[in-house]
């Protein structure tokens, strides 16, 4: 019995010798297995090499637009200096809305490329603040978040203030685009003041449809009256067949130096840092 | 191909662990340094303007 068993150990020993993977006992493979095992593994990375690149774009282009993002809204900051408690409210709150009337507009050529204002949009998150910059290309998009199509109006101006922003990728800014509801607030706010839009309306369509930026938008010919934002983002989410328009009307002024709407004081404080 | 790679590493067994798993991550680092911001300019699905198309 025990020599049985002395056996079986020996049988086992001489079988873990010749294991595969042991380079001298290697079996030689054909030029064609070398050839097809090249291939598989090729095919395996770019598999892998093209999941990476899905978690990176979906993934790591927006921790490192936030980043860039907060540096860029830190940067509007120390370049003006505003009080960051709203003013006490008083009788003069009618004078506040007066200026509502005729808001001063930022000089638009000035900005190209340049974060000029910071948008506050509540209804997308209790800490939304987002740069915006002049020019809607791949580098302001990707990195800086908000961009401002560089033909349009500027934010108070009458006409149409029209930005664009990611909906997934690069710090997602605009992915509750389709979270708004009629009478949201969305807050822009540049060194001269903070001007109120009100959402009113979206509208999806398709990427071609540039009248969507006219200072009225959809009518190209017609004559404007009224401070229109324009937001744009790609729809459906994780899509780009079509796009999706948001659109908000101006509703009031109040100059830096009345201090932030009461209603955004926290955020503004935050944005600029003072707080933590 | 990598079995291949994996014999050319020296030193023992622990030590060529080591040195591939430093070469994949040098690999990812480079990939998402160069390559995938440069692959994503062809990536229609992230394009969020009107009329660029």
């Amino acid at each position: 019995m025990a020599e049985l068993s002395s056996n079986a150990a020996v049988m086992r020993r001489d079988r873990a010798r010749e294991r595969p993977g042991r380079p001298h006992r290697r079996r030689r493979r054909s030029l064609f297995q070398v050839i097809l095992q090249v291939i598989g593994e090729l095919l395996i990375t770019a598999g892998v090499v093209l999941l990476l690149f899905v978690a990176w774009e979906l993934w790591w282009t927006n921790i490192e637009s936030d980043i860039k993002q907060e540096q860029a809204v830190e940067d509007f900051f120390s370049g003006i200096e505003v009080p960051l408690t709203p003013e006490a409210p008083s009788a003069d709150e009618g004078d506040i809305a007066v200026d509502a009337a005729d808001p001063p507009v930022l000089p638009a050529a000035e900005f190209a490329g340049k974060t000029f204002g910071v948008v506050y949009v509540p209804r997308f998150g209790e800490n939304f603040s987002r740069p915006v910059t002049g020019g809607v290309g791949v580098d302001v998009l990707d990195n800086l978040g908000l961009g401002h199509y560089p033909d349009t109006a500027m934010p108070g101006q009458v006409g149409n203030f029209a930005i664009a922003g990611h909906r997934q990728t690069n710090g997602a800014v605009l992915d509750n685009i389709h979270t708004l509801v009629p009478g949201d607030k969305v807050y822009v706010q540049t060194r001269d003041g903070y001007y109120t839009y009100v959402y009113r309306n979206n509208q999806i369509v398709l990427p071609d449809r540039v009248d969507v930026l006219a200072p009225v938008p959809t009518q190209p010919d017609a004559e404007p009256t009224e401070r229109i934002l324009t937001m744009t983002s790609c729809n459906p989410r994780f899509g780009a067949q079509e796009r999706i328009i948001a659109y908000a009307v101006m509703e009031s002024y109040r100059p830096s130096s009345a201090g932030p709407p009461p209603e955004i004081a926290a955020q503004v404080e935050r944005a600029a840092g003072q707080v933590g | 191909m990598y079995s291949l790679i994996f014999r050319l590493l020296p030193g023992p067994l622990w030590l060529r662990i080591i040195f591939a798993v430093l070469l994949i991550a040098a690999a990812v680092a480079a990939l998402m340094t160069f390559v995938f911001p440069w692959l994503s300019q062809f990536n229609p699905l992230t394009d969020s303007t009107i009329g660029s198309g």
